[in-house]
């Protein structure tokens, strides 16, 4: 089929094409990581010096509240779809995705959820109406949202948006690799990333329904006189707690499962060896999803729950440390005698493995019940969750970004620029993030925009990171740029050594891809050997 | 294959569905898990054990009970036990009391909430007569002294020396605005 020639707003706009919506939901999530960072960066310059100086700490409050919102469902997420989108159905050889209309409304309706979310910010900001965005929070903690103004309303209709287009897409998704793959394309030979956004989107259609439902509850109790969580009426506001973070946990696996794919995939092709324990990588992505589920009050040890209670969830937290060590072990093992090259891919994939395990490793001090005591709701968790999600997932989201680019664009990027930004990357997120254990060992709290004296050092030079990993972000999209304009040609097969299917297309990949099945060869896929 | 997709999309979606009642099949559960798994009691009602009340057998053994009381900030009483603690034998009915005083110039209406400390025990704390059952309406300026009956389990943990019984009040907005209402209507009949 040839391609007909189709207007800017058509394409983009009406697109069912699953190459222009991955590209559409990568540049809505690259938008909103810049927009979530400049918050970032508001934080970061008023906790530059203790004391108030920039901003009151009613607007320093909403910053951090929309700076997670923003990472966390309108730049992580909608990222990892994109990179879905794009590369699920050039890696099992289906035409597009199965449900490609639908594909279209779960993006469109991400610019309207973030809109809604945002407008109490905007209407405080430039017109002075209201109180302004949320700010207690992202996890929304009553009684504390519950007395919050009305942006509370705003937020909750903006998270019911993103759950059902997050539950759309990942429904796309199942129904894609179930149903869709080539002939010859066993499940057990998948490549791995498919594999981890299959089990991902499982997690999100069992969480995301979830924690509409428990933001439900908030807005009955505040708008509707229900006593969900309200104690003056018989209700428990712990028990919010219990039932956002039984989301909440699935959730951050939902952030990272998928880069596990990713870097999976990054690394067989630069160490120029096969993954090492394919189906060993698979087993644990689903034990890794399975213990999410049960894990879920390790993020509130010090609410006050029976001892039974603490010793259960430290222990089957403590378990999600087996699975993901298989995994490091495997990535680490496929290095082991590889001949490995240090394109800008490979760099931060392997940034992420080291760093990504330092958050591991800090995420099970947290888990020891006496110790979380004195963690709990320090910089220690800040500094956590930033190395498991920045290092972590955004360096994997890079990785991928670099890996897939000359596939995408059909030039290849600026490798001397790239490992530019790997380097100032690494170098200023782990002056941002580090010094924060020490702070959060030291007792400096969460979420408060003054903090004592003796935190100065420390924090001024998570600043000085802070301001440079954020500058650093805008040599990514001027490399992007770069890359889309023109350069090298790419090859197909952009890396020699990289197997899978979506090698065998041209680079770029032509609109329409695999409309007949394609016939797999052995050495095209990267698992097509059961016995390796 | 479009029959295969749609099937797929439809079991999905009940999925998603399921998973939305589940997030409200999730209060009932936490409640069971609260009171029967962990013995921490949650409803604020009369005691199941008063029948037994009478013919409890009181055990020889003497226990402290604290007693604490706040006011959430919504609700402009004060509100403060009148004994700080007592000694208090198992098996045998005490009264202690609490003081209350709204401090507005309008009436309000509040409801206190109870909880034991340590809460494990709370299900061996049992009160036969409470201001905490129901509402408590106070006129503007108004004081009124709540008394609190309450029976200790002879079953209690031989290890449990002392139980701390708090309350919070927090107001009840909607009976407050129904107490309001009448001088409401009235100043708007007479300001015309």
């Amino acid at each position: 089929m040839a391609d007909h020639k189709q207007s800017f707003f058509e394409r983009w706009f009406h697109s069912t094409n699953h190459k222009d919506i991955g590209t559409l939901y990568l540049l809505f999530a690259l938008f909103m990581f810049f927009l979530g960072g400049s918050m970032a960066m508001v934080i970061r310059a008023e906790l530059f010096q203790p004391g108030l100086q920039l901003v009151s700490p009613e607007f320093f409050n909403q910053m951090t509240t929309t700076h997670a919102l923003l990472m966390i469902f309108g730049a992580v997420m909608p990222a990892f779809v994109g990179l879905a989108n794009w590369m699920i159905p050039l890696m099992i050889g289906a035409p597009d995705m199965a449900l490609p209309r639908m594909n279209n409304w779960s993006f469109w309706i991400l610019p309207f959820a973030f809109t809604i979310l945002l407008m109490p910010l905007i209407l405080q900001l430039l017109f002075g109406i209201g109180s302004g965005g949320p700010a207690g929070g992202w996890t929304l903690y009553p009684p504390l949202s519950l007395q919050s103004g009305t942006s509370l309303s705003f937020t909750i209709f903006a998270i019911h948006l993103m759950g059902v287009s997050s539950i759309m897409g990942a429904i796309n998704i199942i129904a894609t690799v179930l149903n869709m793959r080539a002939p010859g394309m066993d499940l057990l030979k998948m490549p791995i990333f498919v594999w981890t956004w299959l089990i991902t989107a499982f997690l999100l259609i069992a969480v995301m329904p979830v924690l509409a439902g428990s933001v439900t509850m908030l807005l009955t109790d505040k708008f509707f006189g229900t006593s969900f969580f309200n104690a003056a009426g018989g209700g428990d506001p712990v028990m919010f707690q219990h039932i956002f973070w039984f989301f909440g946990h699935p959730e951050v696996y939902i952030m990272i499962l998928p880069a596990f794919g990713i870097v999976s995939e990054i690394i067989p092709t630069f160490a120029r060896k096969p993954l090492f324990g394919y189906q060993a990588m698979v087993y644990a992505t689903a034990s890794i999803a399975f213990l999410s589920f049960i894990v879920w009050a390790h993020h509130m040890f010090t609410v006050g729950m029976p001892l039974g209670g603490e010793l259960y969830f430290m222990y089957a937290t403590m378990l999600i440390a087996i699975p993901t060590g298989v995994k490091v072990f495997n990535w680490v093992t496929t290095l082991w005698r590889g001949s490995i090259s240090f394109e800008t891919p490979m760099l931060f994939a392997l940034g992420f493995v080291v760093m990504f395990t330092i958050g591991g490793f800090s995420g099970l001090m947290l888990a020891i019940v006496p110790a979380d005591f004195q963690y709990h709701d320090t910089y220690f968790v800040v500094a956590h969750f930033h190395y498991v999600l920045v290092t972590g997932a955004v360096f994997a989201i890079m990785a991928g970004a670099y890996y897939w680019l000359p596939k995408w664009t059909g030039y290849m990027y600026n490798e001397t620029l790239g490992k530019w930004h790997f380097w100032l990357s690494t170098i200023f997120v782990n002056l941002l993030f580090f010094p924060q254990h020490f702070l959060g060992l030291a007792g400096m709290q969460r979420r408060v925009p003054d903090y004592n004296p003796a935190f100065a050092d420390f924090n001024m030079w998570s600043s000085i990171g802070g301001f440079g990993f954020g500058l650093s972000q805008l040599l990514f999209v001027y490399i992007v740029w770069k890359s889309i304009h023109g350069g090298v040609k790419a090859q197909a097969r952009v890396w020699p050594s990289a197997r899978g299917l979506e090698w065998t297309v041209p680079s770029p990949a032509p609109h329409h891809t695999f409309e007949k099945p394609p016939v797999i060869k052995d050495g095209d896929l990267a698992h097509g050997d059961v016995t390796h | 294959m479009n029959t295969q997709n749609s099937r797929t999309t439809k079991k999905m979606l009940w999925l998603a569905l399921g998973s939305f009642g589940f997030a409200f099949a999730l209060v009932p559960m936490y409640n069971i898990a609260c009171e029967k798994v962990f013995g921490i009691k949650l409803d604020n009602s009369v005691s199941t054990l008063q029948p037994l009340a009478a013919n409890a057998v009181p055990v020889d053994r003497v226990i402290e009970v604290h007693f604490d009381g706040t006011v959430n900030s919504k609700l402009p009483w004060l509100f403060a036990p009148n004994q700080i603690k007592m000694s208090v034998t198992p098996g045998k009915v005490y009264e202690a009391s609490y003081t209350a005083k709204n401090m507005a110039n309008y009436p309000n209406v509040g409801n206190a909430a109870p909880s034991i400390a340590p809460n494990q025990f709370s299900s061996f704390f049992n009160k036969t007569e409470c201001f905490c059952f129901t509402e408590q309406a106070l006129l503007a300026g108004e004081q009124k002294i709540m008394p609190v009956r309450f029976i200790v389990s002879p079953d209690l943990p031989k290890e449990i020396k002392t139980l701390t019984l708090s309350y919070t009040f927090f107001i009840n907005d909607a009976a407050t605005a129904k107490l309001n209402v009448p001088t409401a209507t009235t100043a708007a009949l007479v300001a015309p």
